[in-house]
């Protein structure tokens, strides 16, 4: 029978954050020196061996190479599109609405990285997705939110505003694609395990 | 399954179209994407989760997200695949269970102390259909908290599965099911509303598209 895990005495983190958090799973992970060369090869990356959610995900590999692939391609493909930082503020404006402390985090310091707009960044954790900075960090934050509802509640509104704000179809296809696949993100960091304070 | 890619099925999106060349500009999440249908919904190896089983959660999902009981494209297509695989009673009971455990999420409580005030409230599903197997109620409940109020899950959430018969891979891929679901219909669902608002707006001055978002 699986064991599930609990922290009794977890430090976790009190809200959302740009500092780096932990992460430990509830459900039982493959050990390292038990991974088969196809779980190996569904991590991609051979130092994502040392991350316990990579190696739970690795149950079921198939599944975990493929995420994984999509998820470079979205994030990192940078042929055209939406610059970099704004599809990290796609997803961590997602993970703001979903509730994810643990992706807002990787996500809302990797926007912060790569723009320099760290406190417009700290402003989205610490006021929510109802934040107003300027009229194109909000289209993307409003687009964003609007899609990580459940109906979704993204329409057309949504895109011609988009535009308006500068975004050719290619980079709104960028936002949406960045915002949507958090909520396939949040769902597996949120459901599999809890963030953990660490340093 | 004859489409190639069932993203552009979902979505519509013709082979030439704008939306087709933006696709292929990301060729590895356009191909991955697709591959992570096949991994999920056509396991060569599908383990405790069966078939019948996924395609039982993916309709339930896809109900799950339409703002009504007017079935979106995808959940028409997620309804097709399971009545390939179940009896017409399974498909029923799934579909009623999915249009009775509708909401609007995200909602849930926050573990993190200084959240507790942006807490929201919202139903937990229980799926009593007798035609649905205990296994199977099991696996729709979670998919429910998964869709709708993911940041209630807790390590007794994952314990409830494990009592109704789940082993770990078999949660790891149920939990993979229902994320991807997430991301696919919503994708699906963001392609289609940048085909609703034709490309010529682009075009327009930029006079009219003020107007158009006065």
């Amino acid at each position: 029978m699986t064991e599930i895990r609990d922290y009794p005495a977890l430090r976790r983190p009190d809200r959302f954050t740009q500092e780096g958090l932990g992460w430990v799973p509830w459900a039982p992970p493959v050990p390292e020196d038990a991974l088969t060369d196809v779980q190996r090869h569904a991590l991609v990356e051979a130092s994502r061996s040392a991350s316990p959610y990579f190696r739970l995900l690795a149950r079921d590999p198939e599944a975990l190479r493929a995420r994984t692939l999509t998820d470079l391609d979205i994030f990192g493909n940078e042929d055209g599109g939406l610059p970099r930082w704004e599809r990290e503020l796609a997803a961590a404006a997602s993970s703001r609405t979903t509730g994810c402390v643990f992706c807002a985090s990787v996500h809302a310091r990797a926007a912060s990285r790569l723009s320099g707009r760290t406190d417009d960044v700290q402003r989205l954790l610490d006021e929510g997705v109802g934040v107003r900075v300027d009229e194109r960090f909000d289209a993307i934050v409003d687009a964003s939110a609007a899609l990580a509802a459940t109906p979704a509640a993204f329409d057309a509104e949504h895109v011609e505003r988009l535009r308006a704000a500068g975004l050719d179809d290619a980079a709104i296809v960028d936002a949406i694609a960045g915002a949507a696949f958090f909520n396939w993100a949040n769902r597996l960091m949120l459901s599999l395990g809890e963030p953990e304070v660490v340093g | 399954m004859s489409h190639d890619d069932v993203i552009d099925h979902l979505a519509e999106i013709e082979p030439g179209s704008a939306l087709d060349r933006i696709r292929r500009a990301r060729p590895d999440a356009r191909e991955h994407a697709q591959q992570s249908f096949l991994a999920l919904l056509e396991p060569a190896e599908p383990g405790q989760l069966t078939l019948a089983e996924r395609y039982a959660v993916a309709a339930y999902v896809a109900v799950l997200h339409d703002a009504d009981e007017d079935r979106s494209r995808s959940a028409a297509f997620y309804l097709e695949l399971l009545a390939d695989e179940a009896d017409a009673a399974l498909v029923a009971a799934v579909r009623d269970a999915a249009d009775a455990g509708r909401a609007h999420g995200p909602y849930g409580d926050y573990r993190e102390p200084a959240l507790a005030g942006e807490a929201v409230a919202g139903p937990e599903a229980r799926i009593d259909a007798p035609v649905v197997p205990e296994r199977l109620r099991a696996a729709l409940e979670h998919a429910h908290l998964l869709v709708l109020h993911p940041r209630d899950a807790r390590a007794e959430t994952l314990r409830a599965l494990v009592d109704a018969g789940w082993g770990a891979d078999a949660i790891v891929s149920l939990s993979q099911l229902v994320a991807f679901l997430a991301f696919q219909l919503r994708l699906v669902h963001g392609l289609r509303a940048v085909a609703a608002a034709p490309a010529s707006a682009a075009s327009r001055s930029d006079a009219d598209l003020e107007g158009a978002v006065a």
